[in-house]
């Protein structure tokens, strides 16, 4: 299950979000943004312990398409590089 | 088509008669694009929009159903939520509706929660919520058709235990399960019973109670089709995105023409055709010159632009039912970040395309303040489909019809989509203009939902047709007719007893005084005549020319096209065009931003620079082209 995962090593705690490929997956550890900006992502399904996959880039190279809890959802980079990540995952279809 | 149903154990069981009571309002409540409107319409035969993007509805309705007794409920349709604190003005009107806070609108005393089968995790959170509000519920699993094709499942008995509520699986787009909603409304008066409640300010432990609960109703979540993710990796592939979505933009135009103008040429033939027999039952003489070379010339002249309006709609429509249009906000994002404004500004801004009043509401979906304030000042700008009538005249008088691009693009289309992107870049300067000045504000996020896509059903858009030529036919038998009617009617008075001729009555009078500030745009008095009735709305011009050029001896036999062609010159022409593109003639329009924005400053100020930007541009237009 997605929700009981052990603490990762060290090394792989200060990836963001916005450094995952098109392809990858991982775990959000953390949402370091105002609450009033996190509350919205928090209930699309980005909280600690869901699995995103980065699914593609718009034409621009920004925003970014994320599945999230089976949804699609597109983010800007400047809110993505404020959402910590671990445990990526290269894998074509995430979990 | 049977529907299932489970009831919640206790209810099975049937509370006891004292325990129910009569209910009178219910709420539609869900997360944003789960399909409330149209069960909404399919519950009360109103006809509230419905569209493939989240965000459709940004206000409360009412509409009435009956129950299965026959008793009268009041059903709300509200805007999508995620949770009950609310963060731009659409969520806030649900929340406060649902707790009886929003003024004229009675408190629900029972709630239809519709949550999208196919995400159902993640809307088991906002059951959690609307759930521990305490009000008699039912679940409704919508898109249950997806579901199945999909090969999810859920065992809806399990599930109704876990959250106490009755649950049902339904297609509202289908109309498949309206029973249930009606059989809740007649048997139901006890609020739920869960098994459990998650912590409701805590999201994760919402999240982890929504999993077990997804877990223990045997959920199995349906596989995303295949053929929406292979469409995303055409519609927003680096290279082919947009150049489809400029292809779909230029195709639009040519379509509105090369389609558009064959049909409005049919109806005019047919219209004047229609003219003949009216003529021989009214008696020759002012009842015949006012009735016909007036209030009739005036009407069809608006009237031939029916075709090109419902062409647009119909574009539009498609964009949005299909689930394209989120995607274009996406492409667009990264430009509209540029002007310092939300992705999510664009979907009310090309919504402007359309109308600029349901644009100016649809803001409500944009949480920043100041963005949105910003996205409401500039929705205006964008080319309204009420230009669509004064642009189509003044092309079709003065650009020859020559192919540009073979078929693809015709010179008179070209003309058109210069004047949309006039308005678009004065949107967008004007929004740059504002987002780094009294509107500056931090980037706000930027968060849009995908939807799957789906096929635009034609029931949707042929009611969405019908709405629009029915809201079009309407303003031409109201505001056109009056306007024409007073028009002949005041033309036929002259200032001077005794002189007849048309330059000397009252309205030559009045465009006369008028000229002195119109005449360095190149407008004579009847443009005059026609900017002061177009301040009602911009379509009104069209037929106050039919009229006034109806009414002139001088050009009584010609078509508007010719008519206009001889009386305007051609840096008049451009003049009026740009004039038409930037100036706020629209009382409607005026009325919502007052009403959005609570105050007279924002419309007053949004007129004037509109009002300065078109006066000039018209100005230097004429001046121009005069001395080439």
């Amino acid at each position: 299950m997605i929700f009981n995962f052990k603490k990762p090593p060290a090394s792989l705690l200060h990836c963001r979000l916005a450094d995952l490929a098109p392809g990858q997956s991982a775990l959000i550890s953390d949402l370091a943004l105002p609450a009033d900006t996190a509350e919205p992502l928090m209930d699309l399904g980005l909280v600690a312990g869901s699995r995103v996959l980065a699914v593609r880039r718009a034409p621009g190279g920004d925003p970014v398409v994320y599945r999230v809890d089976g949804a699609e959802i597109a983010l800007r980079r400047e809110t993505t590089c404020h959402i910590s990540i671990l445990r990526i995952e290269t894998d074509a279809e995430g979990s | 088509m049977t529907t299932l149903t489970a009831e919640a154990p206790d209810l099975m069981c049937g509370p006891s008669e004292t325990a129910r009571k009569q209910i009178r309002t219910l709420a539609l409540v869900g997360p944003p694009n789960s399909g409330k409107s149209t069960l909404f319409n399919n519950l009360t035969g109103l006809r509230q929009k419905v569209a493939n993007f989240p965000g459709v509805t940004v206000e409360q309705r009412a509409g009435k159903m009956r129950g299965g007794h026959g008793d009268i409920v009041t059903v709300l349709d509200l805007p999508g939520i995620h949770s009950l604190s609310p963060h731009s003005e659409d969520e806030r009107v649900a929340a406060d509706v649902l707790h009886g806070r929003m003024a004229g609108t009675a408190q629900p005393d029972a709630i239809a929660l519709i949550l999208d089968a196919t995400h159902l995790n993640r809307h088991l959170v906002l059951a959690a919520r609307i759930i521990a509000l305490g009000l008699p519920t039912v679940v409704l699993l919508n898109m249950a058709d997806s579901l199945r094709q999909q090969h999810g499942d859920v065992d809806l008995v399990a599930l109704a235990g876990q959250l106490g509520t009755p649950v049902a699986l339904i297609s509202a787009a289908r109309g498949e399960g309206l029973c249930t909603v009606r059989n809740f409304v007649n048997s139901v008066g006890a609020p739920p019973t869960p098994t459990e409640l998650p912590v409701l300010q805590d999201v994760s432990h919402c999240r982890e109670w929504a999993a077990r609960v997804a877990i223990r109703a045997s959920y199995r979540r349906p596989l995303p089709p295949a053929w929406s993710h292979r469409l995303d990796a055409i519609f927003l592939h680096r290279y082919c995105g947009p150049a489809i979505f400029l292809a779909v933009v230029v195709a639009a135009f040519q379509a509105i023409f090369r389609l558009g103008q064959p049909l409005s040429n049919a109806l005019q033939n047919v219209l004047l055709a229609s003219a003949q027999p009216l003529a021989a039952h009214i008696p020759a003489g002012i009842a015949r010159s006012l009735l016909l070379d007036g209030a009739w010339k005036g009407m069809t002249s608006v009237l031939v632009f029916l075709p090109q309006i419902l062409l647009l709609f119909l574009l539009i429509g498609v964009l949005e039912d299909s689930g394209y249009l989120a995607r274009a906000a996406v492409i667009t994002d990264r430009s509209m970040a540029k002007l310092g404004l939300n992705g999510k500004a664009f979907i009310p801004l090309l919504s402007a395309y359309a109308c600029a009043v349901p644009a100016i509401m649809a803001t409500r979906t944009i949480e920043n303040k100041r963005d949105r304030m910003a996205t409401i000042l500039i929705a205006p700008l964008m080319t309204c489909s009420a230009r669509l009538p004064v642009y189509t005249m003044i092309i079709a008088a003065f650009v020859p019809d020559r192919p540009l691009a073979g078929i693809f693009l015709g010179t008179r289309a070209a003309a058109m989509l210069g004047l949309y992107a006039v308005g678009f870049l004065a949107a967008v300067a004007t929004a740059r203009l504002l987002k780094s000045s009294v509107l500056k504000s931090h980037s706000s996020p930027f968060v849009m939902e995908l939807p799957t896509y789906r096929w635009p059903t034609l029931r949707s858009l042929g009611l969405r047709l019908a709405d629009r030529s029915w809201a079009f036919v309407s303003r031409v038998g109201t505001v056109v007719l009056a306007v024409s009617l007073g028009l002949a009617l005041l033309s036929n008075l002259p200032s001077h007893p005794g002189q007849a001729a048309l330059r000397e009555n009252v309205l030559a009078r009045v465009g006369r005084t008028m000229e002195p500030v119109i005449a360095p745009l190149g407008f004579n008095w009847k443009i005059g005549v026609g900017l002061l009735t177009s301040i009602a709305a911009r379509e009104v011009i069209v037929g106050t020319l039919g009229t006034l050029y109806g009414m002139d001896p001088a050009t009584h036999g010609m078509t508007l096209q010719g008519a206009l062609h001889a009386d305007l010159s051609p840096g008049g022409a451009v003049a009026l065009l740009l004039f038409f593109a930037f100036a706020l003639q629209c009382t409607s329009t005026l009325a919502v931003v007052r009403r959005e924005t609570n105050s007279w400053k924002w419309p007053l100020l949004q007129f004037s620079y509109m009002a300065a930007l078109a006066y000039g541009s018209a100005l230097l237009a004429n001046q121009i082209i005069q001395h080439l």
